[in-house]
């Protein structure tokens, strides 16, 4: 079946770059010039505490064997240390990956919403008035830095207009989180009926959310835009309207029908695009997650947390890009039926 | 009686960055009720620009730059665009080459005729449908059921040949515009479409406008030719009388590069190209490529005159030496 | 098929200057980006000749100044001209853009060439590693590099650079396996073809056009890149000037309403990433139409 052929090949080409990430991850971890057990050790590590800590690490057996040693490592989870907050990093990481998730889905959900019909819009009515919003808003969007546009929001919005909460994490000041069901605040305080803490976190959400949302809703539009321009000059586009087929049919039914296939292959980079920006905008908003653990780390030279992201953001992109595929090898017709 | 379908002073142009192109330079067309007509002429010459412009489907960066087209005594042109809509599909149909890509690729081919059912014809999902298995038993289509469902990948290239002209007969054109329909297709499956074009106009008593490069398949079903050359039409006639006794240069040229198994003749290539359709000459274009090409022809254009019974010729040179033939 | 036998068709012509005019005459936005471009670099360049102050001068005495006529962006918490600041960090953003993709080009370019000449093993090893490194999102690999080869401003390009390799590499490589296909196409040509000549008479004019327009299309990234690192704290560090580094110091000055020290640096940053952008755009439309696709 053409479906399972095309998912046993798509399986098989995950292994190796998954291995290739790994490898990656590790040289970055134990390869690069600095001693990792002098970190861990502290700046007041004794000759012998050092030798300790190495031998501990595994830092003196050789470079096969430390890479076994990583990714084994790796499928208990166990990924090292955080020397700024003591506990292992892996822990943190799920106590602090509800909130990089909620500021994802949110951004993704504003890139979506507005950045899909932007782009339908813009070429369905090509050269228009529209059209050149839509082409300078896609243009401009995706020269506009992240932190930039954090930081433009904040000032207008919080301090001109005093219409959004200072940037200072998911909850307002005295606030309770609800009870945690999912770790994300909105969809928790939804299912447990707690008002005050859905108002607080869709006001604490919706800066973050839309200075992520929109560093993304850029390229989607673009991306949108030139697909269904170029669907709109197929041989098929053209027999339907030779068969007089009404305007709405041939492109909201046809031509999107056609185009919503390479949109959910966008979606895939779009998360790319949403993990980079990730990092940024959760430091300009302190938004407790993942991206912020990491960039503090950085602060302290503390390079467990930041690896670990690295690695982290590496696996869930291969995922989701697998996702993806198999999203669209289900959804186009020419591949789930050969 | 009146025609079907009546061009009078066509011109279609293009822009481009290097200026317009001049692909139909004031052409003349007539098609009668049921007749098919053969619209031959080498890439460029403009003959699928014409079908386009029949379907008032001309967009940027081309346009009509003068001309009418009356079909069936109504000039297209008055139309607004709602009810050039309601005639594109329903009384002018096209066929387009490279069936595959013509149809949509995400919707079961079944589907794609039914609705043309349900929007011209006004009929329910259920009376389109019956219809639509109808028409694919009609352009022979095995086991149409269980292919109705299938997508256009699935299908071989002479079956989605024949699912376009289904959508294309859906609602029994007056006019089908046939444009290279055989080219891609094997030999043999060619000659089954030819054969099912011809059958089903017989029968529905659609006209055709059948457009090839191709003098052979031009032979096997066309009553009357009609010759392009670089936008121009240059010769129109009945087609035994076009292959018997061609009468403009161009044409004849054609017609002894045709490979004959019964004559050991060598096939002699026209000389040139087609000319540039950006800075054309102002009179005939076949100019740089003929034998009788005289000062006259250079600078102004030979008008169509009628040469014989419906035989129709624009060419100076021709008309000189008629006389002395 | 007895088909018209049409002499082949006349050889294209190169593109007379009047056509080359009209191309750029239709694209007034990406010339003008390509004009903004050329004035930053020479304000770049010439900074001493043209910044108002020294960009380290302190004046303890016009502190978190707002616009005005001696200072046209204001001044910061020491007193330093913040145009001035502006101005030098133009120099380290544009060199260190230009710099990792430069190299990036440099180095995938030549990697692609061989990994496609050879072809085999090498490719397919090339292809998996290429994968792998295009598997991290660019940023978050940049930030990787440089946390782990420590801070400074080499480390910054380099990781930048690393980031944008499998790019080039791809592209040079599909052109040389498109050659090679030529080459082993044509019989008489194939025995004793040394490969510097393939890749000059072949290889280069097919890929310098789409080069080109990645590049530049990529500089602009770069910036982004290196600026977004430098505002989270990696690579080039205060009291530097750089333009995320000083984006970064006007952010803790938003909440007393300092609004002009965020606003500038990030301001050129767009602008001139903007820029990058049309001339991509506008180099793509005018080197290869074909390439066009869709704009």
């Amino acid at each position: 079946m053409g479906f399972l052929n095309y998912l046993v090949r798509r399986l098989a080409l995950v292994l190796p770059t998954l291995f290739g990430v790994s490898l990656i991850c590790f040289f970055l971890t134990y390869m690069l010039p600095g001693n990792p057990a002098m970190v861990k050790a502290g700046p007041f590590a004794t000759a012998e505490h050092l030798a300790e800590m190495e031998h501990q690490m595994g830092l003196d057996r050789s470079v096969p064997e430390q890479y076994f040693r990583y990714v084994t490592g790796l499928f208990h989870g166990d990924l090292g240390e955080s020397s700024s907050t003591g506990r292992p990093v892996s822990q943190d990481f799920i106590q602090r990956l509800p909130a990089t998730l909620e500021l994802n889905l949110a951004a993704l959900l504003i890139a979506i919403v507005i950045g899909i019909p932007l782009g339908v819009l813009s070429a369905v009515h090509r050269d228009t008035f529209i059209d050149h919003v839509g082409r300078v808003v896609g243009i401009t969007g995706v020269a506009m830095p992240s932190f930039w546009t954090g930081l433009l929001f904040v000032y207008v919005f919080f301090y001109l207009l005093n219409l959004a909460p200072p940037p200072l994490g998911r909850l307002g000041s005295g606030i309770t989180p609800p009870t945690h069901i999912t770790g994300l605040y909105v969809v928790d305080s939804l299912m447990t009926g707690n008002w005050i803490a859905l108002r607080s976190s869709l006001y604490q959400l919706m800066l973050p959310a839309a200075t992520l949302g929109i560093s993304v809703m850029a390229p989607v539009a673009r991306m949108v835009r030139s697909t269904m321009l170029e669907i709109l000059e197929s041989d098929y586009i053209k027999a339907a309207w030779a068969a007089g087929l009404p305007r709405h049919t041939v492109i909201y039914g046809d031509a999107l029908r056609n185009a919503m296939i390479p949109v959910i292959t966008i979606l895939g980079i779009v998360f790319g695009f949403l993990m980079a920006g990730n990092a940024v905008v959760e430091s300009v908003f302190a938004w407790p997650g993942i991206g912020n653990y990491a960039v503090t780390a950085l602060m302290t030279k503390d390079s467990g947390p930041i690896q670990s992201f690295v690695l982290f953001v590496a696996l869930m992109y291969v995922a989701v890009n697998l996702l993806v595929d198999l999203a669209y090898g289900l959804a186009d017709p020419r591949i789930r039926l050969r | 009686m009146i025609e079907l379908l009546e061009i009078r002073d066509l011109a279609v142009q293009f822009e481009s960055d290097a200026g317009d192109i001049k692909a139909v330079d004031h052409i003349n067309l007539t098609i009668r009720r049921g007749e098919v007509v053969g619209l031959v002429g080498e890439s460029g010459s403009g003959k699928s620009v014409t079908s386009v412009a029949i379907l008032r489907l001309i967009r940027r960066p081309g346009r009509v730059t003068s001309g009418t087209i009356t079909f069936d005594g109504v000039d297209l042109a008055s139309l607004t665009e709602e009810e050039m809509r309601q005639v594109r599909g329903a009384k002018i149909a096209l066929v387009s080459q490279s069936p595959r890509t013509a149809l949509n690729p995400v919707i079961p081919v079944g589907r794609q005729i039914s609705r043309l059912f349900q929007l011209h014809a006004g009929l329910s999902a259920e009376q389109a449908k019956k219809r639509m298995l109808e028409m694919l038993a009609l352009v022979r289509i095995p086991d149409a059921e269980k292919r109705a469902k299938q997508y256009a990948h699935q299908l071989s290239g002479g079956m989605c040949q024949r699912v376009m002209i289904g959508m294309a007969l859906a609602t029994s054109p007056q006019l089908l515009l046939a444009d290279e329909p055989t080219t891609g297709l094997d030999v043999s499956i060619a000659a089954k479409i030819l054969d099912l074009l011809r059958e089903l106009g017989a029968r529905t008593g659609a006209a055709i406008l059948f457009i090839t490069h191709d003098l052979g398949v031009v032979a096997e079903i066309c009553d009357r030719v009609v010759v392009m050359h670089a936008g121009q039409v240059v010769e129109s006639a009945p087609v035994r009388t076009l292959f018997n006794n061609p009468a403009h240069p161009y044409t004849r040229a054609l017609v002894r590069s045709i490979p004959r198994i019964d004559r050991d003749v060598a096939m002699e290539p026209i000389p040139g190209s087609v000319p540039s359709l950006l800075n054309p000459p102002s009179g005939c274009r076949y100019v740089e490529r003929c034998d009788w090409a005289s000062e006259r022809c250079r600078q102004s254009r030979p008008p169509l005159n009628e040469v014989a019974a419906d035989h129709l010729v624009a060419c100076y040179g021709y008309e000189e030496r008629r006389g002395a033939c | 098929m007895s088909t018209l036998p049409i002499a082949p068709p006349a050889a294209p012509v190169s593109a007379p200057p009047s056509l080359v005019w009209r191309r750029i005459r239709r694209n007034p936005l990406s010339f003008t980006a390509l004009c903004v471009i050329v004035g930053i670099a020479l304000i770049a360049l010439f900074a001493p000749l043209v910044a108002p102050y020294p960009p380290d001068a302190t004046d303890a005495g016009s502190t978190l100044q707002s616009v005005s006529w001696q200072h046209w962006l204001g001044t910061d918490l020491y007193g330093r001209d913040q145009l001035s600041r502006i101005i030098y960090a133009a120099r380290v953003d544009l060199s260190v853009a230009f710099a990792a993709t430069a190299a990036a080009v440099a180095v995938g370019a030549l990697l692609g060439a061989v990994v496609g000449y050879r072809g085999g093993w090498v490719d397919n090893v090339a292809m998996r590693a290429v994968d792998s490194v295009m598997a991290f999102p660019a940023f978050v690999l940049a930030m990787g590099i440089t946390a782990a080869m420590g801070n400074s401003t080499g480390n910054v390009a380099l990781a930048i650079s690393i980031t944008q390799i499998p790019a080039y590499l791809r592209l040079i490589r599909g052109e040389m396996m498109r050659v090679r296909e030529m080459e082993y196409a044509d019989a008489a040509r194939t025995v004793g073809n040394p490969a510097w000549r393939i890749v000059l008479i072949h290889l280069l004019p097919n890929c310098l056009p789409p080069l080109i327009v990645q590049a530049t299309l990529a500089m602009g990234f770069a910036l982004l890149t290196m600026a977004s690192l430098s505002f989270i704290g990696l690579g080039i560090q205060p009291p530097q000037s750089e333009w995320g580094v000083m984006t970064a110091e006007g952010a803790s000055q938003i909440v007393t309403g300092e609004w002009w020290l965020f606003l500038f640096p990030g301001l050129a940053i767009m602008i001139t990433v903007l820029a990058f952008n049309l001339v991509g755009d506008g180099l793509r439309d005018f080197l290869d139409p074909r390439m066009r696709g869709i704009r």
